[in-house]
């Protein structure tokens, strides 16, 4: 019988951020941001149909960067427990930050007992409802925590992209205005065309549901 | 993952163990429950139309007097419930949440002949209850997305599910109110004149159908009205529903 070599804690850690980082820093990354009436969320994405941004709940959206089979699985089991929470109890019972606090269980379960840690970061954006304070989580592959205010960004140039659009004060603007700002702001930070635009909404109080994708022509006339 | 459809709200509920479940002694039982009574659909040339009264009933007597008997069930479809009122609104809210659970987990909507037939099954999983007396017979419509056209569909107590070309009605007054638009119906009505045939078979049904409730002018209760056209479901707004509910009761005899 061979007997496993030890390695320590520190190292083992050390070893999945790593790896975990590596992964995520090739990912392509996602801006969410408020503006006057919601908060956009913008993200670089070439394809139509694989969405990187998606409805959780009425009030609730979904944002992952990295491995696609991994934050879609997170995705899933984040509207399972949205639906369920809503179906059991009442809808004004679903929070984001109920549901950001199950992916940082989640995730930080996985960094530490699995093979491999998840190679992905999570956005949960929700809309304030009656005027209180929207919520901006971003929640990392080893289930770390943070509650952003007014920018939140995700994905391999999260950092940059971030200091970036943060500024010294923060004012919400229309939203074509702040399309056009975080589109500026890829721009600078990827020093490339970007690969095509995926983009989505939390706006208004008419409907119960309030995720709303842009079309490409949205954002080519925001853009514009 | 793969070998079973989860995109199915239900299923979720059944792997935990939280679907809907009847434990039900043998025999017919005598339960007094609210039931809830006449709601009809008729297509127009933009869509469907879909009116409910808002009385439920317990034996002779009036249990509640402003239930909501028609319901948004997505985006592009509207559903209606006759029948015992309890079990039937918990059945609707599954309905919605399946609906939902289906387009956020897949990225599109069921088409409406897709929706039609899971309402449909979940009808026919009510069947032991049948037997106890406890009845749901829901009516669904909707716009075709794909068709670009609005189509209804009424239900049996099986579950068997029949596309209507014209109009359909569920529930005690439903017979009265089939009666009137047969006479009244026309295909492709516009909008404002749809509505009007609506209300009026709704006032028709409750002239009749002593469990129907009319509009109550006095009390300002107003039958539910919606439309469910290329814009989607909407509410048509009680100033109207008055003004249509008074002119079609100043007309009947």
């Amino acid at each position: 019988m061979s007997i496993p070599f030890y390695v320590p804690p520190e190292q083992l850690v050390k070893d999945r951020a790593e790896f975990a980082r590596k992964g995520i820093a090739r990912g392509r990354s996602i801006v969410a941001m408020e503006y006057d009436q919601g908060i956009l969320i913008l993200a670089e994405n070439p394809s139509d149909t694989l969405h990187k941004i998606s409805e959780i709940y009425d009030r609730v959206a979904f944002a992952g960067v990295g491995k696609f089979n991994e934050f879609e699985s997170l995705r899933v089991a984040g509207t399972r427990h949205a639906d369920l929470r809503g179906y059991l109890y009442s809808r004004s019972d679903v929070k984001a930050k109920t549901l950001a606090n199950a992916f940082s269980q989640t995730l930080g379960n996985i960094f530490t007992h699995e093979v491999k840690p998840y190679e992905v970061e999570i956005l949960v954006a929700e809309l304030g409802i009656n005027g209180d304070q929207n919520h901006l989580y971003r929640v990392t592959y080893d289930g770390t925590l943070s509650d952003e205010r007014y920018v939140c960004a995700i994905g391999g140039q999260s950092e940059a992209l971030d200091e970036l659009l943060r500024g010294a004060s923060f004012t919400p603007k229309p939203l074509a205005k702040t399309v056009r700002r975080v589109a500026e702001v890829f721009g600078q930070v990827l020093d490339r065309d970007v690969d095509g635009w995926e983009a989505a909404v939390l706006e208004g109080t008419e409907r119960r549901r309030v995720f709303r994708r842009l079309s490409d022509t949205d954002v080519a006339s925001a853009l514009s | 993952m793969i070998d079973r459809p989860t995109s199915s709200f239900t299923d979720l509920l059944e792997s935990l163990g939280l679907e809907p479940k009847w434990d039900l002694p043998g025999g017919r039982g005598s339960l007094e429950v609210p039931i809830a009574t006449t709601v009809l659909a008729l297509r127009f040339a933009d869509g469907v139309v879909m009116v409910g009264d808002r009385q439920a009933t317990e034996g002779h007597l009036v249990a509640h007097r402003t239930i909501r008997k028609v319901f948004e069930a997505d985006r592009f479809s509207a559903v209606a419930i006759s029948g015992t009122a309890g079990v039937a609104v918990d059945l609707v809210r599954l309905f919605q949440t399946e609906l939902e659970h289906y387009e956020k987990l897949e990225g599109v909507r069921l088409s409406l002949d897709g929706k039609a037939t899971y309402l449909g099954r979940m009808v026919r999983q009510q069947l032991p209850l049948v037997f106890q007396g406890l009845i749901v017979v829901p009516l669904f419509a909707g716009y075709d997305e794909s068709a670009k056209l609005g189509r209804l569909y009424t239900f049996d107590v099986v579950g068997g599910r029949y596309e209507e070309r014209e109009h359909g009605a569920t529930g005690s007054g439903s017979r009265d109110a089939k009666a009137y638009l047969r006479s009244a119906y026309e295909p492709d009505l516009d909008e404002g004149a749809a509505l009007d045939v609506a209300v009026r078979a709704l006032v028709a049904a409750a002239q009749i159908d002593t469990a129907t409730g009319g509009p109550d002018l006095a009390r300002g209760i107003l039958p539910n009205v919606v439309t469910v056209t290329e814009r989607g479901f909407e509410e048509v707004d009680e100033e109207r529903v008055s003004d249509l509910a008074s002119a079609a009761l100043e007309t009947i005899r």
